[in-house]
């Protein structure tokens, strides 16, 4: 039972309940759609990037407890940063979950780290990522809806 | 249970179910999805592969004779299961979805012109509305949808409003993979017949739980999976009356489908070749047949009763948890139990319950507008066969109260 726990950390489930950013952002300047066809999650990501910065960042959609959370996460780690900053986060994010062999980046993952235990899930690394790779399309500008599959 | 059904026994049969998973009991309740096999079915496959493989329709050796006569033969146990009229009205597909395109793409397509009507339910399989929507891009044809209530009933005044000149052919499910919801075929047949429409239904999720008699019936093209009724995957049937089947064209062309073929003109072979063209999946038929002998063997007047009580138990169960809705109540079901609960998405629930040994299906189920209609993403599916137990039900609420447990 340590996996499931080691999943269902409290901060993953406070997120969960209370995201953070979870709104629309009205003078957004990219506005991204996430989905995983494969388990419905989908997300919309607003990001207000003024000078290279994030200036603002919120999220809506439906999903379950993992991608809640992760999107939560996700934008409270990106808020205020610059855009190089937000790609070597999403870099340290995404070899935490998909190379669970390698150290990840503790310095620049801080609490993101609670969502390692993913990686021990298979079926359930979609739904963490989702976000994250919505990010990426919306700060890299090409703007296309993000699909997991 | 009062049915007298002993499923133990059953059980017994079945060597996936005795094993642990995640350190508990194996509970496998995902037979929505596929259910396991007998031993008797995996004997067939080793006993077929070890001493009689060999290709069918072919050979004059003694190999290739005797994997004809099992094939034809499991053709046979498929023709008595159904009560169909003649072993040609069995047409040997790779399943569900493959007999649902065959007909469309050959009746459909040969029938069908711009503005006229299929009708669907709101509850089908996506294997039973794609197909339609792609004669729709090809053809024109119009997809017409007959709504559910809130229990998940189809509203049968708003079917029978649907039945028209226009309509070409009703296309139905027999049993809801997402609700459990048992149609009322007969009555949908009757009315779609009275307008001289023909009527075929998917019986994917029926075939499972009860006894079907497609002459009883009267349908006119019945589909199932033989891998949701403990045999192989990649085998299922297509069953059309014969007269139908005759007047269809073939969709693929090849081998054991032709009576003659020269470079100017090919002779198609009769029923029910003419739809299985090259070497079909021959294993797979004859472990068909096993688990049709088995399925026989155990009785489906005796496991039809035991589920009945079993769902029973399982519905009584579930609507004891608070925060816990069940999806899909309707006064006929079978074998299904999908649900939600507040604040918990179902994701996160199957995750939980595999930990705990329980296996479930979570998502759509392969048929988002059930979802849209109950304006839900996704539901948790326990789906039940006739060797799970009160125990199994037991051990699903016990998985539950760890998944309250866990997001308290």
């Amino acid at each position: 039972m340590s996996g499931l726990s080691d999943l269902y950390q409290e901060i993953l489930l406070e997120h969960n309940n209370k995201p953070r950013n979870f709104r629309k952002v009205d003078d957004a300047s990219a506005t991204v759609e996430g989905y995983n066809p494969l388990c419905g999650d989908q997300i919309t990501l607003y990001l207000k990037v003024v000078d290279d910065t994030v200036e603002d960042v919120g999220f809506q959609g439906v999903g379950c407890a993992i991608s809640r959370a992760s999107a939560s996460m996700m934008t409270q780690s990106i808020k205020g940063r610059s855009l190089d900053d937000a790609q070597v986060i999403f870099d340290a994010f995404h070899g935490m979950i998909t190379h669970p062999n390698e150290e990840p980046d503790y310095d620049t993952l801080g609490d993101l780290e609670t969502l390692a235990g993913v990686n021990e899930y298979p079926t359930r690394i979609k739904c963490a990522i989702l976000p994250w790779h919505t990010m990426r399309s919306a700060i890299s500008g090409d703007g296309d809806t993000v699909t997991t599959e | 249970m009062s049915s007298g059904f002993d499923a133990e026994r059953v059980r017994a049969d079945f060597p996936v179910l005795q094993q642990q998973v995640n350190g508990r009991p194996l509970v496998y309740l995902d037979n929505g999805a596929t259910s396991q096999k007998p031993q008797a079915v995996i004997d067939e496959l080793v006993r077929y592969y070890s001493t009689e493989n060999a290709n069918v329709h072919r050979g004059v050796h003694t190999l290739s004779q005797n994997a004809t006569e099992d094939y034809e033969g499991a053709r046979a146990k498929v023709k008595r299961l159904l009560n169909a009229a003649d072993d040609h009205e069995v047409v040997f597909t790779r399943g569900t979805t493959d007999s649902l395109n065959i007909v469309a793409q050959s009746f459909g397509k040969q029938t069908l012109e711009a503005g006229d009507e299929v009708i669907v339910s709101n509850m089908e399989h996506h294997s039973n509305i794609v197909p339609w929507q792609m004669l729709r891009e090809e053809k024109g044809v119009v997809l017409r949808v007959v709504p559910i209530d809130e229990s998940g009933e189809l509203l049968m005044d708003e079917y029978e409003r649907m039945l028209s000149p226009r309509t070409k052919l009703v296309s139905i499910t027999h049993v809801s993979n997402a609700l459990g919801t048992i149609l009322p075929v007969e009555q949908i047949i009757g009315m779609a017949h009275a307008h001289g429409i023909p009527v075929m239904l998917d019986g994917a999720q029926a075939v499972p739980h009860m006894a079907v008699d497609v002459q009883a019936l009267d349908c006119d093209f019945y589909v199932f999976s033989g891998h949701k009724l403990f045999g192989p995957t990649g085998i299922g049937v297509l069953y059309g009356k014969a007269e139908l089947l005759e007047s269809m064209p073939p969709v693929q062309g090849g081998g054991d489908m032709i009576k003659s073929v020269t470079f100017e003109r090919t002779i198609y072979n009769d029923l029910p070749y003419k739809f299985e063209a090259g070497t079909p999946n021959i294993a797979g038929a004859i472990g068909l047949g096993a688990a049709i002998d088995y399925v026989q063997s155990v009785g489906y007047q005796s496991f039809a009763a035991y589920e009945d009580e079993l769902l029973e138990y399982g519905t009584k169960a579930l609507e004891t948890i608070e925060g816990l809705r069940i999806i899909g109540t309707a006064p006929r079901k079978a074998g299904i139990l999908s649900f939600v609960m507040e604040n918990v998405h179902p994701h996160d629930i199957g995750t939980i319950l595999d930990a705990e040994g329980v296996a479930v299906r979570t998502g759509h189920h392969c048929a988002q507008p059930v979802m849209q209609r109950f304006q839900i993403p996704a539901t948790v599916r326990a789906s039940m066969a006739m060797y799970n137990t009160k125990e199994d039900i037991d051990a699903l609420v016990r998985a539950i109260d760890r998944v309250i447990e866990v997001f308290s």
